[in-house]
């Protein structure tokens, strides 16, 4: 049950049937922070009904040097969305000659998401937002939904992948973790994804942020992982 | 809460969807002057949205009149505030708490989503344990309690109430208002 939903059908609704985009809760991403970097990973497949269009797609975009966003939902909405905000980092870095924090980035795209929530076409997209501080170095990870509720935390997913992904990091993440560890917890999450999700996501794009900015990082998705 | 010439307010930390729970890191209590205080349950977003509203409606506040806002008048704030948005209301039942700036009297509130205010001279509940928390509450609670009395009253209230409940509990934080003191206590709680 969408908790936004009135009850009412719009004249403009493109709701038509259950299919108006790949199920968004079917899209993967991921975000795990350490000692001193974030990791990102999200989801290859670009989906569309049960079709999926490419299998090389990044769902990821650069906010500054040291914030990376990921994003998942609607279609158009995603990229739109992702882009506008990428957009004004950039603006704000080029003002005045000084990137926005993480945190500071993350409010703003609260707020943004916030006000589209209760205008008349709401964007449809869950982010993560990671990033590691220019002046403190501390890494750091936001979670933010369609509804733009923003939580802090130290490791996050979207989608189905929460169910999945969220108990295996309970279990196994600590704060002070380094980056191979972190790629180890991020190999044990791709793994029950590919055993339990019923569908092919085409593996998983990762990305480190660290204070020296953002790497793209070698992952192997060609990996066979027996069903149980 | 209200204790003699004292005042508690406490939240639990956790964020969640449906069972799902996504943070235990989220405090739901937010300061608005020296003796003021702002619960908010409800849905998450609105919770920081309204948060974020009244930090701006009270600096400004703040700035206009030249001293803090009171809570008798904060609690008037919040109250049209919320009733602003009459047919499209923000999804939150908002508690306030504070000591009168001139009296030292406790002072508590209540409101629901369209800004109805609920004075009370005991105790304010709000949020998913709310049968819990009135149970509780209403066993626990005795009038003319001192600080360290009403941090234990508040303290068992809040965490029996939300161990019976599967939505919220995962830490809490108590605040005790005393005269020229804020004492903030963060519970661990259990995390199951």
């Amino acid at each position: 049950m969408a908790p936004h939903s009135n009850g009412t059908s719009p004249h403009w609704s493109l709701k038509s049937g259950v299919h108006q985009q790949g199920c968004p809760e079917l899209q993967v991403l991921l975000g795990i922070t350490g000692k001193d970097f974030t990791l990102i990973a999200a989801s290859k497949a670009a989906m569309r009904g049960a079709t999926i269009l490419k299998a090389a797609d990044d769902k990821t975009r650069q906010l500054n040097k040291n914030t990376l966003m990921a994003f998942s939902g609607e279609a158009g909405d995603t990229v739109q969305f992702a882009e506008y905000i990428q957009a004004n980092a950039q603006l704000y870095s080029m003002r005045n000659e000084t990137d926005l924090s993480p945190s500071a980035l993350a409010n703003f795209v609260r707020g943004e998401l916030a006000s589209s929530l209760r205008s008349r076409k709401p964007y449809n997209v869950n982010l993560l937002l990671g990033g590691v501080d220019p002046i403190t170095d501390k890494p750091s990870l936001y979670w933010l939904d369609y509804l733009a509720s923003l939580a802090p935390v130290p490791y996050a997913a979207h989608g189905y992948a929460q169910y999945y992904c969220l108990s295996i990091l309970d279990k196994h993440h600590q704060p002070d973790i380094t980056l191979e560890r972190g790629m180890e917890l991020l190999n044990l999450c791709a793994d029950e994804l590919k055993r339990r999700l019923p569908i092919d996501f085409k593996g998983l794009v990762v990305k480190a942020v660290t204070k020296d900015g953002t790497v793209e990082m070698p992952f192997d998705n060609d990996r066979i992982v027996k069903s149980a | 809460m209200v204790g003699k010439d004292c005042v508690a307010i406490a939240c639990d930390l956790r964020l969640g969807l449906q069972a799902l729970t996504v943070s235990n890191n989220f405090p739901k209590i937010f300061q608005y002057g020296d003796q003021v205080f702002l619960g908010l349950t409800g849905l998450a977003t609105d919770v920081s949205t309204v948060s974020d509203l009244f930090r701006y409606k009270v600096n400004m506040y703040r700035l206009r009149e030249e001293r803090h806002i009171a809570p008798r008048t904060f609690a008037n704030l919040v109250s049209s505030s919320l009733y602003e948005r009459r047919f499209g209301p923000y999804f939150v039942s908002p508690v306030v708490a504070g000591l009168e700036p001139k009296t030292g009297q406790p002072f508590i509130c209540g409101f629901d989503s369209i800004g109805c205010i609920d004075f009370a001279k005991d105790f304010i509940v709000s949020g998913t344990a709310t049968e819990q928390l009135f149970g509780m509450c209403e066993s626990l609670w005795e009038p003319d309690m001192g600080p360290d009395a009403l941090f234990e009253t508040i303290s068992q209230a809040l965490l029996n109430a939300v161990d019976r409940d599967a939505l919220s509990g995962w830490g809490a934080h108590v605040y005790i208002v005393e005269k020229d003191k804020v004492t903030k206590r963060l519970l661990k709680g259990r995390q199951d």
